[in-house]
């Protein structure tokens, strides 16, 4: 009973803080939010038998990518949005009208999903017996071996294209 | 427990208010952490899939997304610091021509 009731509480804690994100005039609030956002995910990954999930949403997300985002917010002073006229005309309600018919379409098609059958073999009593961060590291090293090394490549390039961008160009 | 549809609801309802931030807002980056909510969202799905299936594939996949977005956080705020410099203001309005 009590997974269930937190379920819900972190839902509606994670919708809106969402919602305060695209609310706040100023971009440091809306960052704060978001960090909540995702602190109410991790403990829904909890709920969800995903420790090690939860752990590194933490850690990564609201740890170091907001810590980035709050840090360029305040490189850039750019917290207060100026109040210029849309460039646009109409783009608020176009803009409204399509989220909300894509939110409706994704929820329609969401009715009547039922619970599907287990086809693996990670129950969460398996993964307490074993563990769930030895599982995770297990498949890491063995399937998904080469896309896992992929990703340090990404990261690699991903380093390097932001130190050559970020560097002032000459002249 | 709570049935697989509403994590999927709630995937849905995260997934939307990320589209509507970035239909809706002017500052580039509050857009970019609209997308970061719309990456987790999808996450969330992830997750319960691979919970209600009793898999662990779903868990390694939010991984590999949570590593492409650590990756795409740092070189899209670098993108946004050299538009900065450029235009003196992040309000994607400005950003109208392809080169400098």
């Amino acid at each position: 009973m009590m997974p269930t009731i937190l379920f819900y509480v972190f839902a509606v804690i994670s919708v809106v803080t969402a919602l305060m994100v695209i609310c706040s005039k100023n971009a440091v609030y809306s960052a704060l939010y978001l960090i909540g956002t995702l602190f109410s995910l991790a403990c829904i990954f909890l709920l969800l038998h995903a420790e090690f999930l939860a752990a590194i949403q933490i850690l990564i997300y609201a740890g170091a990518i907001m810590v980035l985002f709050l840090f360029v917010i305040m490189l850039l002073n750019v917290g207060q949005e100026k109040r210029t006229p849309l460039r646009l005309k109409g783009q608020k309600i176009v803009g409204l009208v399509l989220a909300l018919g894509l939110l409706i379409f994704v929820l329609a098609r969401t009715r009547g999903v039922k619970n599907p059958e287990a086809i693996g073999a990670f129950s969460p009593d398996r993964l307490a017996e074993v563990g769930g961060v030895k599982s995770i590291g297990w498949l890491l090293f063995t399937d998904y071996l080469l896309p896992f090394e992929i990703t340090s490549i990404l990261l690699f390039v991903a380093i390097i294209g932001a130190v050559v961008l970020a560097q002032r160009s000459p002249g | 427990m709570v049935p697989l549809s509403h994590y999927l609801i709630l995937s849905a309802i995260l997934f939307g208010i990320g589209v509507m931030g970035v239909l809706l807002r002017r500052n580039a980056i509050v857009i970019f952490m609209c997308i970061e909510l719309m990456l987790n969202a999808a996450n969330l799905t992830l997750v319960a899939f691979s919970r209600f299936l009793q898999t662990l594939d779903g868990q390694i996949l939010v991984f590999f997304v949570m590593t492409v977005a650590a990756a795409e956080a740092a070189v899209g705020l670098v993108i946004i610091i050299s538009i900065y410099r450029h235009k003196q203001s992040v309000d994607v309005d400005e950003v109208n021509l392809l080169r400098l």
